[in-house]
Parts: structure tokens; C-alpha cells; sequence
């Protein structure tokens, strides 16, 4: 079935286990879609920490621009020392330590509170580098943009952010999510429309995969399982979804042409009809969802 | 004067904790008179900064000094930053801790001797301390009264 009248989706690919084939499928979905529908699809590469979505997608890319968190500065001479500051930040990026007052820009997540807190104006925000975003379009000619956080920072949700922001409003999102399910994951799928969820039949990825249905549970994102890899004989998962009421979108089986393929950087399952059928079975799958939720 | 020894409970007869930043609690202690203060450490689960956090509450108190065996980079630099001295020691009370530290046993830190977050892996083998208890019960009881996103 060809649906002609796509809402602008946003979906995300997650797993609370790494490894299991977020990237795979983002990309593999996003080729799918883009056949589909062309010039009405883009992929966002939100793991910052460890990008490779470009790997399989081979986009031509841009010039790299820099993401900056704003990090205090304190006016020495204006600051009363009444300790506002230390006592709004979440993080003790800024401290009053008696007479001293002491900032730490690698812990700062640059949210703005002890600025605003202040109630003589001592502090100044200026910005720090933590990485760079990149866009591009792929040979296929799909969107795609991709974020890059700086070695040794602590935090990826700035870049991931920024990566998001590239995104046009106008297409179809799809998320290659961060593994996991803390704060870079979690600002990842915050705000999709859904959140594909890859897993494996294995006890440890049940265990992950728990989790990242709880988090997307928590921040109220409709959420579907991709079982990949699916026939090692582990029952678990699939007893787990039907228990949890959770929809089951896709098996895909152990499959050694899938793993040569990706390793040789190539999204297998975008290129192989059956597959390709699954896949556009998935998105039909959301967009059904979509519409339900909204009472279309 | 003053010194916050980190411990691991809120009397005198309570075994040190070698972790600064994450001690359940600091025992602020009137060398001149042996009065103390227990101060449950709030920052003992923050994921980042407990070390300037604690050190933040510490010099809050007015302790001139702390004793604690482990020091992170971060908090070192604020004790040191706010004028604070910071005595090694390993074992034993909080009494014996101060007794040495008058007795002249105790050697100045001059450098932190761990890395960031090493307290942490301590703090969860050693499960959750009552602050960290009490503090999590609070969060999850603000999470319970945010509205479930709408649309």
C-alpha cells in the first residue's frame, strides 16, 4: 500500500541495548521511505557520541559547524558572594566557596539558571565549544544531518539538540537513536511521534529492552518492537510484548547476508525486496498508530 | 576549630568513610570542646559535581578542615579555592579521626588522590546510603506530581 499522505512523522529508533541494529534499520527505513516517497524523508543521526549512520549512507557533506554550550562568567566585582548561583545549579558547575567562586565549564549544561538567578547581574553567559553538526545529502538524495560531540566532553544532549534543530518540518524524520536510556537517548525521543524500539532475542537484550520501553513510556512516546536477529530460540522477548501489550512491527531473522552486507557498510535490508516489504509494513504500522492516537 | 570528617553515620563512634563527595554524612567537630554537628551529605547521589556540591555544604558549616581519605579533583580544587585544609585518614571512628588529627598524626593533602567519580562505583556496591534513600523518595514523589504529557 502506497500512502500518498504522509504526516510529517518524526520517527525514532532506540534500543536500550547497543548492537542490536538501531542504525541498521534507521537507515534501511529511511532508503524505504525515500523509494517510497521521494524527496519527503531525512535521517538525523542523533548519536553524537558515536556516529556512524553516515557509514552505511555515504552522504556528501558540509562544512562542520560548531555547537557551543554558554557557560558562566562571573563579574568578580559586581558578585556579593551570596551563593544564589551554586544553590539554582543542578549540576555544581558553580560554587561559592566562601570568598571564592569557582565555575566548572566541563560539568556546566549550560541551562542559563544561575545567570538568571543572580540578583545583581554578576554573571555573564559565554559560549563554549562541545562539538559540530554536519548536513549533507546522500547519493539517493535523502536529507541527512549528523552531530559530532568534541573528545573528553561529558555531555551530548547540546549536540543532539543541535542535530535536531537542522531538522525541516516539512519531511518525514527518522532518528538514529543513541543506545541506552539516559539523557542522550532520552533527548532523542522526547518528542517523536513514535519510537521504534530494536531488540534482541536474548535475555540481556529483554533486559534493555524493559527499560527503554519504560523510558519511552515515561516521556509518553507510542512505542513498537523490531525483534532483530529473530530465531536463536529465546522466547522472552516476544512473551514480554504480549504480556506488555506491545506491538510486535517486524522479525527479522538471524540473517548471515545482512551481517556481510553491514559489514561492508551497506544497508542490506533497504535493498532486498522482502525486506523492503517489512519495512514499508512498519511504517504503515506507525502511520496506523499515528492516525488512531489522533483519532483520525 | 572546625573539621567535617566524611563518615559513614551521624555520631562520633561511627566509622570514617574514605569517599569525600559521597559520604553519607559529614560529622562537623568542635576540636576545643568534642560538640558535634551531623550533616546528612545531600550530595552523596548527585551524578555529577557531589564533590563540589559536598564541599559547597562543608564550608556552609564554617569547617576550617576535613578529613577524609579520598579527595576528587573537583572538590579539591573548591576546598582549596574556600581555604579549606584536607587531612588524610583511613579507618577507624570519627573520635579516633579527630584524636589523631590533634595529636598531630594526620599529614595534609596536598593533590586529590582520585579520579572523578570514583566515589561512585563505592557508593552503589555499597548500596544507597539514607540520604541518597531519603533524596530519591522525595524525586520520585515530585515525579509523581508532574502532569503526564498531554497531546
Amino acid at each position: 500500500m502506497i500512502v500518498h499522505d504522509w504526516p510529517k512523522l518524526t520517527i525514532a529508533v532506540a534500543a536500550g541495548k547497543g548492537g542490536t541494529g538501531k542504525t541498521l534499520l534507521s537507515t534501511s527505513l529511511a532508503l524505504v521511505l525515500h523509494a517510497a516517497y521521494p524527496g519527503r524523508v531525512q535521517l538525523l543521526d542523533c548519536d553524537v557520541e558515536e556516529p556512524n549512520a553516515h557509514l552505511l549512507m555515504r552522504p556528501v557533506l558540509q562544512a562542520e559547524v560548531p555547537v557551543t554550550v554558554p557557560v558562566p562568567e562571573v563579574n568578580l566585582e559586581v558578585c556579593t558572594r551570596c551563593g544564589a548561583c551554586a544553590h539554582a545549579c543542578q549540576y555544581s558547575a558553580i560554587a561559592v566557596i566562601r570568598q571564592a567562586v569557582l565555575t566548572f565549564p566541563n560539568i556546566c549544561s549550560g541551562c542559563g539558571a544561575c545567570a538568571y538567578v543572580c540578583p545583581v547581574g554578576a554573571i555573564a553567559e559565554t559560549p563554549r565549544p562541545v562539538g559540530v553538526t554536519m548536513s549533507g545529502t546522500t547519493p539517493e538524495g535523502i536529507d541527512f544531518h549528523t552531530g559530532r560531540l568534541n573528545v573528553g566532553e561529558a555531555k551530548s544532549t547540546p549536540v543532539t539538540k543541535a542535530v535536531k534543530r537542522l531538522a525541516r518540518e516539512d519531511l518525514i524524520s527518522v532518528l538514529d537513536a543513541p543506545p541506552g536510556t539516559a539523557c542522550p537517548m532520552q533527548e532523542t525521543v522526547a518528542e517523536a511521534d513514535y519510537c521504534l524500539l530494536v531488540t534482541e532475542p536474548t535475555p540481556f537484550g529483554l533486559s534493555d529492552l524493559r527499560a527503554a520501553v519504560e523510558t519511552c513510556r515515561a516521556v509518553s512516546v507510542p512505542c513498537g518492537i523490531v525483534i532483530n536477529r529473530h530465531g536463536s530460540g529465546y522466547s522472552g522477548v516476544e512473551e514480554y510484548c504480549a504480556a506488555e501489550n506491545l506491538p510486535v512491527l517486524a522479525l527479522i531473522p538471524q540473517d548471515r547476508k545482512v551481517a556481510e552486507a553491514y559489514s561492508r557498510g551497506e544497508p542490506y535490508l533497504a535493498h532486498d525486496p522482502t525486506y523492503q516489504r517489512v519495512l514499508l509494513d512498519v511504517a504503515e504500522n506507525i502511520l496506523t498508530n499515528y492516525r488512531n492516537e489522533r483519532g483520525e | 576549630m572546625k573539621v567535617a570528617v566524611a563518615a559513614s553515620g551521624d555520631n562520633l563512634d561511627a566509622q570514617t568513610d574514605p569517599r569525600f563527595g559521597r559520604c553519607p554524612y559529614f560529622l562537623v567537630v568542635d576540636t576545643d570542646t568534642m560538640s558535634f554537628e551531623a550533616v546528612q551529605n545531600s550530595a552523596a547521589i548527585q551524578g555529577s559535581g557531589a564533590g563540589i556540591a559536598a564541599v559547597q555544604l562543608v564550608a556552609d558549616t564554617g569547617a576550617d578542615a576535613v578529613i577524609a581519605a579520598n579527595v576528587g579533583p573537583n572538590a579539591f580544587t573548591a576546598l582549596s579555592a574556600g581555604g579549606l585544609k584536607v587531612y588524610g585518614f583511613a579507618g577507624g571512628t570519627v573520635r579516633e579521626a579527630v584524636s589523631a588529627l590533634l595529636a598531630g598524626q594526620l599529614e595534609e593533602t596536598a593533590a586529590a588522590n582520585v579520579p572523578s567519580h570514583h566515589g561512585m562505583a563505592a557508593a552503589q556496591a555499597a548500596g544507597t546510603s539514607p540520604a541518597a534513600r531519603a533524596q530519591l523518595q522525595d524525586l520520585q514523589k515530585q515525579l509523581d506530581k508532574l502532569p503526564k504529557r498531554q497531546d
